[in-house]
């Protein structure tokens, strides 16, 4: 099943239209990773995608970035169908991407200089977004200088100078304790305000989903489908704070409803979930 | 100064002042082994005079040469091997049973190929050397995290420009340590070669020197390769120290 989540007189910035992705394997096998898969993304929001481990949703962010061509459907951004990854949009990785060989200056400054940016404007957009992520003070450091949080900063401020219009965020917090990441969300929350960017955010927590998100799509097991889009109802102007409100417990609740069946049909034990909701109720 | 150094230091000066004892007493005879302190007179007169600055100077020429086509065409290779996979699972068996040959019997095939000069001794120390920057270079290319590739494609970079600025300075800490063998491969296939095809160089001059029973000479030039290639390698581990510290995370 799939959702179309779109309301009415709101403008599509990005379009999974009807995409399906299957990997060939060895031996003449093959795996149905994601779809058929529908998603609208409106221009300016912030949608967060939830959903159970190996259900597809890195694979829905490679396809979104033009990372990976879709085995069936098409991606749309911008009114033009994607195939590479598109002008305007960013990316951030779960993973460390920081350059350990350049400091965080220069990391920061890649793509700029790589755009052919004249050197006044490069340094500019640079001290902004380093200031701005709170890296001023480690500016000539190496990446092997920092914290993980600091680097996951810095890569967010590489991709903040090139002033994305889509940014797609895969698990970007996933290696950083909770704190950090609570933090690290406000700090995420203040950079989709400034940029007015179109955020997607790929995550498995879902206190993270709830709090940051205008809309969170939930998939269910591999082939990653939406079950469900649940509108989180938050101000523009929001934070970390909206963990301690009744609502932020309402979306989770829901959210986990949703995932706990499919998270349980990946461990092989969908045939207790009832008996197990019984218990609980 | 770390107390690993200082025992360091202290296990190479007291064996030096163990060989200069047993030399003085007479226990290692003048005709095997001359002092220490006299190898290091015996090269300070070498250096001094001046006889020998022709042979100095074609010997780490050769090694220079040796070491820079042998990075660049080993770091080539190993980049066109691991760009073919299918190639890579052929090659790479013997590629690791490589150093069980001994090179040196090539020798009068490179001076049939070659001549007599300084071609087919640089020809012998990059044959010596190549698979040692091959395989760091894999090495290398091995390691780079996917994510450094997928960062690549997302700045739309092409083929040549993700090859220059993201992999070859992410391998960078391990081509380096493909360098520090590269070197030290070099000095080895170089002076052993000028040992038997040359008419020149430090090789050269150490068996001309032993032929006539001229011990500080030839201890002298032994002392002169060791130091070389001890500062040599010093000044590679600084900056191999540099680029792992950098990498450490």
């Amino acid at each position: 099943m799939s959702v179309r989540s779109e309301p009415a007189g709101t403008e599509a910035h990005a379009e999974i239209k009807a995409v399906t992705r299957v990997f060939e394997l060895p031996a003449g096998t093959s795996l149905h990773a994601l779809g058929p898969i529908d998603l609208d993304l409106r221009r300016g929001e912030f949608f967060a995608v939830v959903g159970p481990s190996g259900c597809g949703k890195s694979t829905l962010l490679d396809v979104l970035a033009g990372l990976a061509a879709p085995t069936d459907g098409k991606v749309v951004f911008e009114g033009k169908a994607v195939a590479g990854v598109p002008d305007g949009v960013g990316v951030v990785f779960q993973e460390d991407a920081s350059f350990s060989w350049l400091t965080v200056e220069d990391n920061v400054a890649f793509g700029l200089r790589r755009s052919g940016l004249d050197a006044a404007e490069t340094k500019r957009r640079v001290d902004y977004a380093i200031g701005f992520m709170g890296l001023k003070e480690f500016a000539a450091a190496y990446p092997s200088q920092l914290s993980g949080g600091m680097r996951q900063r810095v890569c967010i401020a590489r991709t903040l100078v090139l002033q994305p219009r889509l940014i797609l965020l895969d698990e970007p917090f996933a290696a950083l304790d909770q704190q950090t990441r609570l933090l690290m969300g406000d700090e995420l929350l203040r950079l989709w305000r400034e940029t007015s960017a179109t955020v997607l955010l790929i995550t498995h927590a879902l206190d993270e989903a709830a709090m940051l998100s205008d809309r969170v799509g939930v998939m269910s097991a591999r082939p990653g489908m939406f079950i469900d889009v649940v509108q989180t109802g938050w101000e523009r102007e929001r934070d970390s704070r909206v963990v301690s409100t009744p609502r932020f417990g309402e979306i989770t609740a829901r959210l986990w409803e949703k995932l706990r069946i499919e998270t349980m049909k990946i461990m092989g034990a969908a045939d207790r979930a009832p008996a197990a909701a019984g218990e609980n109720s | 100064m770390k107390l690993e150094s200082w025992i360091r230091l202290a296990v190479v000066a007291g064996s030096v002042g163990a060989i200069e004892l047993l030399c003085r007493t007479g226990v290692i005879p003048n005709s095997v082994m001359i002092p220490p302190s006299d190898m290091a007179l015996a090269l300070a007169s070498i250096l001094s005079s001046g006889e020998m600055t022709g042979d100095i100077v074609s010997t780490f020429t050769n090694v220079a040469l040796a070491t820079l086509i042998t990075v660049v065409l080993g770091f080539v290779l190993g980049q066109s091997i691991h760009a073919v996979p299918w190639l890579r699972a052929s090659i790479e068996p013997l590629l690791a049973s490589y150093y069980s040959v001994p090179t040196f019997m090539f020798y009068p095939v490179f001076i049939v190929l070659f001549g007599i000069g300084r071609a087919p001794i640089v020809a012998i120390a990059v044959l010596l050397a190549i698979v040692a920057m091959i395989m760091s270079t894999l090495n290398g290319l091995d390691r780079i995290p996917a994510v450094l590739r997928k960062t690549a494609h997302i700045y739309r970079m092409s083929r040549v420009a993700t090859a220059l600025l993201i992999e070859l300075p992410a391998a960078a800490p391990y081509l380096f340590t493909g360098m520090k063998l590269v070197v030290a491969y070099a000095f080895i296939g170089v002076i052993a070669s000028e040992f038997i095809l040359s008419g020149s160089g430090l090789g050269y001059r150490i068996a001309y020197a032993y032929n006539n029973f001229e011990n500080g000479k030839m201890y002298g030039l032994m002392l002169l390769v060791l130091v070389s290639v001890t500062l040599v390698n010093s000044g590679l581990n600084a900056i191999d120290n540099r680029l792992q510290a950098r990498r450490r995370r």
